[in-house]
């Protein structure tokens, strides 16, 4: 890093400017948290924290109302569990082909491809969750009456898992074939003049150099699964349900915050106020593994850049 | 060179014996490493296909469903419940536009900014800059409903209290994207060698002077870059907008400051599909297909963008 410091004013006066630009960020942090944490109180003065924290029951329509977070925290989870054991293996499949298998003209052309995918609008998908995924490939697939059948459903978890699962794929790819090709060229070709196979090579040697950015890409693509909204309140439905069922109608908890927090929402009501309660434990959720996919990534660039 | 020309086809023997020798080798690996070489491989290309089948699914689909509707009235109407033949979305492409106009405004200046500051200026092992850093890249993670309700309640109500209006969607948008903007400036300014900076430091100029006139001019192709993938990321989103007032299903054209109502598109969108007739469901699906056309042309002007000017130092 080059420094000059100058004593001319103007040349400290563009420093402080830029420096206040960048301190915009943690400004834009701290006024996520003060904005979440002052109503989130206001909630708990009205709403026990034990029955928001291990109730599973979510009715605030109900009179009187129960605000058991578990039944949405449930509907998110179940919703990210079936997207993501869509995504990973079909996100790690293409970032091996990619790494390892590709010659580079097909690499050429599935990479923007991917990327492509990365850059189509999450209403788009879930249209396509509840329009295609759900009538065309869960329904015909779905076996008939297993855990209460997915036959006329209007809304399906799984449908917008899949969907959720879909637009992860490309985070998930993309990353761990940066962290692949991070490896060093000297590991591939050491394994190779012991008379390694090319699987044995990419299962064997260069999956676990890569590993620690690889959980970085599926920590981060759950933290985008979880925080996902659009798929879920097209596809998912809005029944908060306290289960893992695949083929049910659920609430996931960013559908109840895009569903409730519209129109003529009164500021001081419990309804306004749980949904900044369900914020912060959202907030707090994609925070840890924000940091956990952070912290990873750092670690194989240490390793190997 | 002459001599380069004489050793090729020599060095094309030796390379072709080379592989020759190395594949005669591999051939008589145990039959089980074979089959299980090609399993995998196949595994791996049934990875691939399904992903690309995903996306054309989506691509065919919005435009089977949604090729009755694509007609110039989808521009040029306002929407309409009771004639959904004739509805379309000028009211949201032109809320759209406006909205990313803002964004743009805001994010540029103090995306670049930012990156200025982080790659020239800041000392990175001071504790406060590592800060920074890092919360920049959960800022640029933090899912975009939460940013909604940032805006909610600190730019519609709260401090700056500026109401439902279409400016401070856009505001909310700005900051949901500028995460984005600052990292991908931070890695073009990165690109530039410190050589041209030692250089121009010198010959005597200032840090702002070499900034100015060498390390920002050389980095725009890579900053551009960044910021069309940006815009054409808050162009997409939905979620936020809903919370900021963009929800009502508006005939006019709005304004930036107008307290009327705005909409956008991708928030039309969603309110017709979630419409369960035909008509309506058609209508998304068209508006799905403009939205896909804008955002592959941007997204193909960034990559040539990116591929035309960028330099090689």
């Amino acid at each position: 890093m080059l420094q000059a410091e100058s004593k001319r004013y103007g040349e400290r006066a563009i420093k402080w400017l830029l420096a206040l630009c960048a301190a915009l960020s943690v400004l834009t942090t701290t006024a996520i948290v003060i904005s979440l944490i002052g109503p989130t109180i206001g909630f708990f003065e009205i709403v026990p924290a034990d029955d928001f924290f291990f109730g599973v029951d979510w009715t605030p329509q109900f009179e009187p109302p129960s605000f058991g977070v578990l039944s949405i925290v449930a509907g998110t989870l179940n919703v990210t569990l079936w997207g993501m054991l869509f995504a990973i293996p079909v996100g790690l499949g293409s970032a091996v082909y990619l790494s390892e298998y590709a010659s580079p003209r097909v690499r050429k052309t599935v990479k923007p491809a991917l990327e492509v995918l990365a850059g189509i609008p999450t209403v788009a998908i879930g249209f396509f969750a509840v329009s295609f995924i759900l009538p065309e490939v869960v329904v015909p697939l779905w076996p008939d009456g297993l855990l209460g059948g997915a036959e006329g459903k209007p809304f399906l978890a799984l449908a917008a898992g899949l969907g959720i699962g879909l637009m992860v794929v490309p985070i998930i790819a993309s990353m761990s074939d940066d962290a692949m090709r991070a490896v060093p060229r000297g590991l591939h070709e050491g394994a190779y003049a012991l008379g390694a196979t090319k699987a044995k090579v990419a299962t064997r040697v260069i999956f676990p150099a890569a590993l620690s950015g690889i959980v970085a890409s599926i920590v981060l693509a759950i933290s985008r699964a979880v925080g996902e909204t659009m798929i879920v309140v097209l596809a998912a439905g809005s029944t908060p349900k306290f289960t893992l069922n695949p083929v049910e109608s659920i609430q996931a908890m960013t559908s109840y915050i895009a569903t409730t927090a519209t129109g003529d929402i009164s500021t001081g009501s419990v309804d306004y106020k749980s949904v900044f309660a369900v914020g912060t434990v959202l907030f707090a959720m994609t925070l840890v593994m924000n940091v956990v996919s952070i912290r990873l990534v750092r670690k194989y660039r240490e390793v190997y850049e | 060179m002459e001599a380069g020309r004489a050793t090729a086809p020599r060095n094309r023997l030796a390379v072709a014996g080379a592989r020759s020798t190395t594949e005669a080798m591999l051939r008589n690996q145990p039959r089980s490493d074979v089959i299980r070489n090609a399993v995998f491989a196949g595994l791996l290309l049934l990875a691939v296909l399904i992903a690309l089948a995903g996306l054309l699914a989506l691509v065919i689909q919005a435009f089977a469903k949604g090729s009755s509707a694509l007609s110039l009235d989808l521009i040029t109407n306002p929407p309409s419940t009771a004639f959904p033949e004739k509805a379309g979305y000028r009211p949201a492409i032109i809320g759209s536009l406006q909205l990313i106009a803002g964004v743009m405004l805001f994010v540029v200046p103090v995306g670049v900014g930012a990156a200025l500051y982080l790659e020239e200026y800041a000392d990175s092992s001071r504790w406060w800059n590592r800060l920074v850093e890092v919360n920049i890249q959960n800022l640029a993670a933090v899912p975009s409903i939460i940013y909604g309700i940032l805006g909610l309640a600190f730019i519609v109500r709260g401090p700056l209290d500026l109401g439902f209006i279409l400016a401070a969607g856009s505001l909310t948008l700005a900051l949901l994207v500028l995460p984005m903007v600052i990292i991908a400036s931070r890695e073009a300014l990165r690109a530039v060698p410190d050589s041209i900076r030692q250089g121009s430091l010198a010959l005597g100029a200032t840090q702002w002077q070499t900034i100015r006139t060498q390390v920002l001019p050389a980095s725009i192709p890579g900053i551009a870059t960044g910021v069309i993938l940006a815009v054409s990321r808050a162009l997409g989103e939905t979620a936020p907008l809903l919370l900021v007032g963009a929800t009502v299903f508006v005939t006019f054209d709005p304004t930036p400051f107008g307290t009327d109502g705005y909409s956008a598109m991708p928030v039309q969108i969603f309110n017709y599909a979630l419409r369960p007739q035909e008509e309506f469901q058609a209508l998304a699906a068209a508006g799905i297909l403009v939205m896909l056309v804008v955002l592959l042309a941007m997204n193909s002007f960034a990559i040539w963008l990116r591929n035309r000017y960028e330099q090689r130092w």
